[in-house]
């Protein structure tokens, strides 16, 4: 009887433990507890920091210089990778042997099964500065051997016999960072002038509303094309990346400007902001400390969810060749050598980027799924 | 209702003349002009052309003009409903656009009739079957139609049909309509065609809508009213589309209004890709070209075709929702 009844309050304590926990949690830990339910959005966030690990290292998993062109080694197939043979764990590729076809003259490319390269990791290849101020060699894998003939092309090579995989991290360093720094700068100018056009109203704010339906109401891919197509041709590389991010972001705001406006106007009718205001804090000290830390987590949903807007929208324009320009590398770029059919038919791995685009989508949409339904803590 | 829609039509024209400016100052932005490049490609192939020629073709086009100016002649000739003429093609635009233009149009609205009669079944079936294993299947397919860009699809269902059953799927006729008067074989040729690019166009917009649809239905359906029908022992298939399904499509109507813009500019990419004979080609060539007048004309029908979609969905709103009727009046 007794023990029974301690064992109830010790229930009691528990539970009452844990409701304690939840009441003093921060924001921020309420919004985690509720994320890491998501098991489908939390190994798309895995697969982001995957993804954001060779945008900071890319040389480190290229295996050859991604510029390396030879015309003779153009189109090689991809070469499957094996992880055993008869002795055990061993990674090793079949070679690939070249053939000149008598008619056309052209290098032909066959997997040769029967012979085999052996594959090593953190082996030594070209040089490469890491963070552009170590100088080393070391990379994630490659031929044990380096100086032999048998080269490592995982992804195949392109008309110009520049290795496919060793292009793609560096497509990935490119694409990556200009959804990230597209959707930066649009939270920026939709934070700003969605803040304000929110916290003051009036005619600033009916300005500021009708400019984003002006802006809404061009047709986007058009008008993004034109204002590509207006860069000057012998813009450096650098130029044109961040010419194209603030383009991608002229009209990507507009969504999270509205979505600001409106948890302002919200938020503004709150205790919480009237009892800063009469505590006499600054507009600027209530804006900051209070109205936007309360829809931070909003915040970066939506722009988790903007992200992949940019991806497509930047793989497309450079598709079109009006984007991100050779001999700078991104996705789009690297799919542009899949112009016809014929080259597709010839090389269909040249398609493949193309799924780098479709995985990288999908793990933002479903991270930024799992954040949006994971923000409001507070909500059921 | 009547004075919503006249308030929505007068403002029309201030918009379109608005983006006028927004068109004409993009395609003057880039350094030189046509004849500049016209110039220096026929010198490389080795030809000259004498710069009293030069001079007559600038004066003939304007371009000696100021920029302010260049836009004034522009619109003169627009509002007799002249676009003017393509410094390329020396082709008046009107030619050039006009079946472009029907074909755009046309392509956008099937892509359109496939999404909904698609993603409207697709989106109830979802809902009342909740976690049933063609639900699973569905929310998967959604996901990655949203995560394929269009041209990738394109390119790979372009790549399949050559290699495995050998055709080319290019184009939206067969060789011996392309250049044909219109008829009835040709539309019915075109009926051939058009279903693939279409496909391709609205898969976004279905997986999209698809999700919205499951979403709405599910929010309608645990609603006391839908427990009500149920008790009153109506047919589940009366339960479901007497109200529920009715109240769930009423916000996707909101969405045609960016989704129909969205089909227009989104057929560019499709259209290059697959070789449509489209306006969206023409525009990409323009563009590179300088072919300002062109370019600057395509910008503007896309930018009309945009407000119309929009005004389209807002008519259709207010005749549903009679709460934005009363805001309007």
């Amino acid at each position: 009887m007794a023990e029974q009844q301690t064992a109830e309050t010790l229930g009691a304590q528990l539970a009452s433990k844990a409701e304690d926990r939840v009441s003093v949690a921060s924001n921020w830990k309420l919004v985690w507890w509720r994320f890491r339910k998501n098991k489908l959005a939390l190994v798309a966030t895995a697969m982001l920091i995957l993804f954001y690990v060779v945008v900071l290292i890319p040389d480190f998993f290229a295996t050859q210089d991604p510029e390396a062109t030879e015309a003779r080694l153009a189109f090689i197939p991809i070469q499957p990778i094996s992880f055993f043979d008869e002795t055990g764990f061993r990674l090793t590729v079949p070679a690939v042997v070249g053939k000149r076809n008598p008619v056309t003259l052209r290098m032909e490319w066959k997997i040769d099964e029967t012979k085999k390269v052996p594959i090593g990791l953190f082996v030594k290849g070209f040089k490469y500065q890491l963070f552009g101020a170590l100088e080393t060699e070391m990379h994630l894998f490659g031929p044990l051997d380096s100086k032999s003939e048998d080269r490592l092309y995982l992804l195949g090579t392109d008309r110009l016999g520049r290795d496919q995989w060793s292009r793609l991290m560096y497509g990935t360093r490119t694409s990556m960072t200009v959804g990230l720094v597209a959707v930066a700068l649009s939270v920026i100018l939709g934070v700003l002038l969605g803040g304000v056009s929110g916290y003051f109203g009036g005619w600033i704010d009916v300005f500021i509303q009708r400019l984003i339906e002006l802006l809404q109401s061009l047709p986007t891919i058009p008008i993004w094309l034109a204002m590509t197509a207006a860069l000057p041709q012998d813009w450096r590389p650098d130029q044109v990346f961040f010419a194209i991010t603030i383009i991608l972001a002229f009209i990507g705001w507009t969504t999270l400007g509205r979505e600001v406006r409106g948890r302002f106007l919200s938020l503004r009718e709150e205790d919480f902001v009237l009892a800063a205001d009469l505590a006499g804090c600054s507009r600027l000290r209530i804006i900051t400390r209070h109205m936007v830390p309360a829809f931070m987590s909003h915040i970066i949903a939506t722009s988790t969810l903007a992200i992949p807007v940019m991806i497509i929208s930047e793989t497309s324009l450079s598709y079109l060749g009006l984007g991100i320009r050779p001999p700078a590398i991104s996705w789009g770029v690297l799919l542009q050598e899949a112009q016809n059919i014929q080259t597709i038919a010839q090389a269909p791995w040249l398609l493949i980027p193309g799924l780098f685009v479709i995985l990288a989508v999908l793990a933002f949409n479903l991270a930024g799924d799992g954040l949006r339904d994971a923000a409001d803590p507070y909500s059921h | 209702m009547l004075r919503f829609i006249v308030q929505r039509l007068l403002i029309l024209p201030f918009l379109v003349l608005l983006f006028s400016v927004i068109v004409f100052w993009l395609v003057q932005a880039p350094p030189g002009d046509f004849l500049t490049s016209y110039v220096a490609n026929l010198a490389s192939s080795g030809s000259s052309i004498d710069a009293e020629q030069v001079e007559a073709l600038k004066r003939q086009f304007g371009l000696d003009q100021p920029g302010y100016i260049q836009y004034w002649r522009w619109m003169e000739s627009l509002s007799k409903g002249d676009l003017g003429l393509s410094l390329e093609y020396q082709r008046p635009n009107t030619e050039l656009i006009g079946e472009r233009l029907v074909l755009t149009i046309a392509l956008a609205l099937f892509a359109f009739v496939i999404t909904w009669l698609f993603a409207i079944p697709a989106g109830i079936y979802s809902a009342t079957h909740q976690n049933s294993w063609l639900d699973y299947v569905l929310t998967v397919l959604n996901y990655i139609g949203v995560a394929t860009p269009n041209f990738m699809l394109a390119l790979i269902l372009m790549w399949l049909a050559f290699s495995y059953l050998g055709l080319s799927v290019t184009g939206l006729f067969s060789p011996e309509y392309i250049q044909a008067p219109w008829s009835w074989e040709r539309v019915v040729d075109l009926m051939k065609h058009i279903w693939l690019p279409a496909i391709v166009l609205g898969v976004a917009g279905t997986a999209r809508l698809t999700r919205v649809m499951r979403a709405n239905l599910l929010d309608e359906l645990n609603k006391p009213y839908v427990v009500t029908a149920r008790a009153k022992g109506l047919s589940e298939w009366k339960v479901v589309f007497k109200y529920p399904v009715r109240l769930a499509l009423n916000p996707l109507v909101s969405t045609i209004g960016w989704y129909l813009p969205q089909l227009f500019s989104g057929s560019l990419i499709v259209a290059t890709v697959m070789n449509l004979p489209n306006i969206g080609p023409l525009l990409l060539r323009a563009l590179t070209q300088q072919d300002m007048y062109l370019a600057g004309s395509i910008l503007l029908i896309y930018c009309f075709l945009t407000i119309v979609g929009t005004l389209i969905s807002d008519i259709l709103l207010a005749l549903l929702d009679p709460r934005i009727r009363m805001e309007g009046a």
